[in-house]
């Protein structure tokens, strides 16, 4: 079936199988796949994406559900060539290592500061909970989102 | 709180914490992981496996599966044109079964289809005859049953010759005198669960044949030359045919050092002539992936009434599952690292590994060394209890040194300031307790809004723990890094080193940097094709292992360089290797040269916890830790190792396991599977204890594993300290706290 | 497979009585992963995002209207958290952010897991579910409404429109035991309500998620009643031993928090 959205801003059509995620259309049909597939059961938070400027599993949307919705993925983030905020921290405060969690998680944080300019420690923990990392421990992503809250 | 280590962009060099090369790509999205890889013309591969543990296979009639929409190939063992079995260290495994399966999961069949879908469909209507057989799932009656591989592949290696059926290998170490008495006895039987290295990007990759008859793959690695070499016999190709190239890797941590979908993807690219991309989902990856080991510990310390440990009994039996894979350097990890990092004069060590057909094990960070290190320190804990002296105190007593000597005989002959360790950690100042009030978000069970208070108890848990450097045993474990200097003064670096995550690309770069002394220094794509071996990203090996053959590298290109006039290109590869080891002997345990193993790395922990004691939930409040690092090549990227390190042991502690029935996988999800979240890591303190290892390049070490061996006995003697509990075995669960 | 978008509710009855085989997908958080293992392969989705109808909530005669369409994310917000706390305080350990925008009660209903979060709330708070068709429409209490492990009263033609809850503003709170602090499924959960008597109710200790009621009197036997009241097993999430024990202890804390 034939499915229109808008991406990042630009409107969109992709030709998907009826039970496929909104996760593989990005990935595998629209070229966009900085969206990640760790778990595809909503576990992870991989493949956070905001859907009508909600943040949400692009795993558990049906590609069909975004028909004639908003998606914007991690690719949307930086404006003319320039990283978001968020996009700076993760590097400058070594919040990467092997990355795959960190689109997601990029995308979790930058839902957290537009929603929350100050949060506090709790908060963030609280907001990025259903965002999980295997190589960081946490720790350096805590300092990148309290560096990105602080410069924006 | 994490001391945020803002980056000061030098020229990169050793020693700076230059932000990751792959940074910038990796959090705009554009890093091309494994699973990300796309080719015209591309075909996705789907993996039949088997739904037995154990069973005889007869017939595999894939007559209803070829003519499926969109099928382009479905193979069986019979299409393999090669060798049909594989494997990391012995060829125990079979490309796809034949005759038999012996674990839940195994490969049986594979397909490929233009869409997902379709090779599911597919897959759905292949017939596979089964004939199910007693699973053998209980390792301590392995060595009494059929065996499982009857033509005992690990045998004749040197190793100890067992006659027992089943035995991957025994090692047993003898020092002193076995029967040495003390004045004090305390003994314990210790358990870990199966745990999963559970890296976030599952397995995957791309494998494009090249029209001539070879194939190149781009895939998630540890090492990329050994999968060649597996991959090579297998499709009846020379090694050169088959070229590996690393695909972005999401996380590996010991799980990627087997082969997963390389010699399959491999197959059908070859039979179809397309492109053939291969992604496991999650439930896939579960079995798509050897273990942690699961391990059983009886251990008995003696000690005299001072407090100086006289005799270490310990027994350790390993389930390694249905194949090999690295078991046999696990088992003799756990023997050499048994008594932890103390002295003592008189030690009975056995260590043995089985076949059954429960999950494969094999690498996983600190392997060996974690089940050992929670035994051991329980020990110690229990035994400073037993003499009435400070458990910090007994530590520092027995502490091991540089001039001492392990069990095996072996002197420590570089760098392992164990003391230093335990006082540093020991001083690091612990938080007040929190007052109550509370969001319950800060209280043991979290978001799940258990408690305000009530039953919450705090304790406070300390360990040390220690590990090998490098690959031991008489392996020859080397490195190649090739430099060419360009006549525009910049320089290329090749080398086939696995960048999994842990920042080994930085170290490249910035050793290059610090040789050449130019910033302009690109590093190749990490592949077969162009450079000679890397070894693998295991073993904490690969950070000392580059930086020498970089070095090496580097310095041989700038006198060619001299050489030739400081104008004209130049290209040179060099080999690195680390100062050569010699085998156990197989009888005593004892070296047979100077070393058996490398060099060491030790850290010491201190955990605060609390412990709602009625309802056997958990909030680790604080950790602190001081770690034995060599020279910090990137301090960033080694306080980020050992708080990611850390996490991985804390998971092993409190919720991490693979759960079973008659050899089934039962929790094979993330919903099931549980690892930390934001919510279960607490603020990690941890302080560097840089003392230059003199045999290695820049005085490094690694740094990756010491955390994940000392986290878990940590965590759990916090929860011990806070419930009077045994707490005997990992992961504890919510029962073991309240006495069920 | 096809999939069916309805725009309103009058139309998206009729899809359902058309295609008795479409599952209703909401916010999928359920129907995706059973897609994206491979374990259904159900001939029709009727998904249901579009019809507006089945949103928000509303005060209606003293009691709470809550559409089959409400979010967890929804429930956490004041003033509806306020109205019903545990329903909020439940939502609150459901999954993690993205999963809580997307969940929905309805789905928690249409699921009818044992381990449904929103359920032991809305149990002690007398929530009836409101059910439709072409047919017509009908209200089942919550109790009658969930009959088994996944199964409900729902016939083929039939979605759920919202719940009708009572109960505002009274003490209320929920509770969940989980092996890490978020993103857990229930290893038991409990609600309770004291109210004029005492309602528990427990999830993943049962078959179905159950209601228990007692006097204020009984207040000191309560624990001790709900958990003979679970009949739970074991699994790779818990023990029934440990579920019991568990029980036993939340109810006692609840009590404790709703009686001061």
């Amino acid at each position: 079936m034939r499915i229109e959205l808008s991406v990042n801003g630009e409107p969109c059509e992709a030709d998907v199988w009826e039970g496929e995620s909104l996760l593989y259309a990005l990935r595998e049909r629209l070229g966009l796949p900085g969206s990640k597939n760790a778990c595809e059961q909503g576990e992870c938070g991989s493949c956070s994406v905001l859907l009508d400027g909600k943040l949400v599993c692009a795993c558990l949307v049906l590609a069909a559900q975004a028909e004639g919705h908003e998606i914007v993925t991690v690719e949307g983030l930086a404006e003319d060539g320039r990283l978001h905020k968020v996009q700076e921290a993760f590097v400058a405060a070594g919040a990467v290592q092997c990355g795959f969690c960190t689109p997601g998680l990029v995308v979790a944080t930058a839902d957290l500061l537009a929603r929350n300019v100050y949060p506090s420690d709790d908060d963030i923990r609280e907001a990025l909970s259903g965002n999980l990392c295997r190589c960081t421990g946490y720790a350096k992503i805590f300092d990148a989102v309290r560096m990105a809250a602080a410069s924006l | 709180m994490s001391e945020a280590t803002v980056p000061k962009l030098e020229l990169g060099r050793v020693g700076e914490s230059l932000p990751r090369v792959d940074g910038i790509p990796k959090v705009t999205g554009e890093f091309a992981y494994s699973s990300d890889l796309q080719a015209a013309g591309m075909l996705w591969g789907h993996t039949v496996r088997s739904p037995h543990a154990h069973a005889r296979v007869g017939t595999i009639d894939i007559s209803a599966a070829v003519g499926m929409p969109g099928v382009h190939a479905v193979l069986t063992h019979e299409d393999i044109p090669g060798e049909k079995r594989y494997g990391l260290e012995f060829q125990d495994q079979p490309v796809l079964a034949y005759e038999r399966v012996r674990y839940f999961g195994e490969p049986v069949a594979l397909v490929a289809a233009e869409h997902p879908e379709q090779a599911r469909r597919a897959a759905e209507r292949i017939r596979v005859e089964y004939e199910p057989l007693e699973p053998l799932v209980d390792p301590e009656r392995a060595t009494e049953a059929e065996p499982l591989h009857p033509d005992r592949p690990t045998m004749g290696h040197g190793y100890r010759d067992d006659p027992r059926p089943n035995i991957v290998r025994s090692l047993v170490i003898r020092q002193g005198d076995p029967a040495a008495e003390g004045d004090v006895a305390v003994s314990g039987v210790y358990e870990i669960g199966i745990q999963d290295q559970a890296f976030l990007g599952p397995e995957s990759g791309l494998a494009v044949p090249d029209g001539e008859g070879g194939v190149d793959v781009y895939v998630a690695t540890q090492w990329l030359h050994v999968d060649r070499d597996q991959v090579a016999p297998c499709l009846n190709l020379k090694p050169e045919q088959v070229r590996i190239h690393l695909a972005g890797v999401g996380g590996a941590f010991g799980g990627r050092e087997d082969l997963s979908m390389q010699i399959h993807g491999a197959l059908l690219a070859l039979h179809t002539n397309r492109p053939v991309k291969i992604v496991y989902n999650r439930e896939e990856s579960f079995v798509g992936h050897i273990h942690r080991h699961p391990a059983k510990i009886w251990a008995e310390h003696r000690a005299s009434r001072d407090g100086r440990l006289v005799n270490v009994r310990v027994r350790i039996l390993l389930d390694g599952g249905a194949y090999a894979s690295s078991s046999t350097a696990v088992t003799s990890n756990a023997a050499s690292f048994a008594v932890g990092p103390y002295a003592v004069d008189n030690a009975l060590i056995e260590s043995t590994c089985v076949y059954t057909n429960n999950p494969p094990c094999g690498a996983m960070r600190g392997f060996g060394a974690v089940q050992v290190c929670f035994a051991h320190e329980a020990q110690m804990d229990k035994l400073a209890e037993a003499l009435d002296i400070d458990p910090i105190e007994l530590r520092l007593l027995n502490a091991l040194g540089p001039g001492g000597s392990l069990p095996t005989g072996q002197t420590i002959t570089g760098t392992l300031p164990v003391a230093d360790v335990i006082r540093r950690a020991a001083a690091l100042d612990v938080p007040e307790a929190e007052e109550l009030p509370r969001d319950p978000m800060r209280l043991p069970g979290g978001s799940g809004n258990t408690t305000r208070g009530e039953g919450v108890r705090r304790g406070v848990g300390f360990a040390v723990g220690f590990k090998n450097i490098g690959y031991s045993e008489g392996f020859d474990d080397y490195t190649a890094a090739r430099v060419q200097l360009h006549a525009d003064g910049s320089a290329t670096v090749h080398c086939a080193a696995a960048e999994v995550g842990q920042g080994v690309a930085n170290v490249i770069l910035q050793v290059a940097r610090t040789e050449l002394g130019v910033r302009d220094v690109a590093l190749a794509p990490h592949t077969t094709a162009t450079v000679d071996s890397a070894g693998s990203a295991s073993a904490s090996r690969m950070t000392w292992m580059v930086s020498g053959a970089v070095r090496d590298a580097c310095r041989a290109a700038l006198e060619e360089w001299d050489k030739k006039g400081r104008s004209l290109e130049v290209d040179v590869e060099r080999i690195y290797r680390h100062p050569r080891t010699t085998p156990l002997d197989p009888e005593t345990g004892q070296v047979t040269g100077e070393r058996a193993h490398v060099a060491y790395a030790c850290a010491a922990m201190r955990v605060v916890a609390e412990v709602d004691v009625e309802l056997g939930l958990t909030r680790v409040v604080w950790i602190g830790t001081a770690q034995d690092v060599g020279h910090a090549v990137n301090p960033q990227a080694v306080q980020g190792q050992i708080e990611g390190g850390t996490a991985q042991g804390l998971g092993l502690a409190l919720m991490e396991e693979i759960q079973t029935r008659d050899g089934l996988i039962t929790n094979a999800s993330f919903t099931d599977y549980l690892i930390p979240t934001t919510l279960d890591m607490p603020p990690v303190v941890s302080e560097l204890i840089e003392e230059a290892e003199p045999d290695a390049p820049y005085g490094v070490k690694g740094v990756g594993e010491p955390p994940t061996v000392v986290s878990t006995p940590a965590v759990v003697a916090a929860l011990r300290a806070a419930t009077g509990r045994e707490l005997s075995r990992v992961p504890v669960r919510p029962d073991d706290i309240v006495g069920l | 497979m096809d999939v069916l978008t309805p725009r309103s509710l009058e139309q998206a009855l009729r899809l359902k009585a058309e295609r008795p085989d479409a599952v209703p997908i909401q916010g999928g958080t359920d129907v995706m992963v059973e897609l994206n293992f491979d374990r259904a392969r159900p001939a029709a989705l009727l998904n249901l995002n579009e019809v507006a109808e089945l949103r928000g909530w509303s005060r209606q005669n003293g009691r709470v209207w809550l559409g089959s369409g409400l979010t967890y994310a929804e429930a956490m917000e004041r003033p509806l958290a306020e109205a019903l706390p545990a329903l909020a305080e439940a939502a609150r350990t459901v999954g993690g952010p993205q999963i809580r925008n997307r969940g929905t009660i309805g789905g928690n209903l249409g699921t009818a897991s044992p381990a449904g979060d929103a359920l032991p709330p809305l149990l002690v708070c007398g929530a009836e579910v409101k059910i439709a068709s072409v047919r017509g429409e009908r209200i089942v209490p919550l109790p009658d409404f969930v009959v088994g492990p996944k199964r409900n009263v729902l016939a083929e033609d039939e979605l759920i429109l919202g719940v009708s809850v009572g109960g505002t503003e009274s003490r209320q709170t929920f509770m969940k035991v989980g092996p890490r602090n978020a993103m857990v499924i229930a290893v038991v959960s409990l609600a309770v309500r004291v109210d004029g008597d005492l309602r528990a109710a427990f999830g993943s200790a049962g078959p179905v998620p159950t209601l228990v009621r007692a006097g204020l009197g009984d207040v000191d036997s309560f624990p001790q009643r709900v958990a003979e009241a679970a009949s739970p097993i074991d699994d790779v999430r818990g023990t029934a031993s440990y579920r019991r024990h568990a029980l036993r202890i939340l109810t006692r804390r609840a009590l404790d928090r709703c009686l001061v």
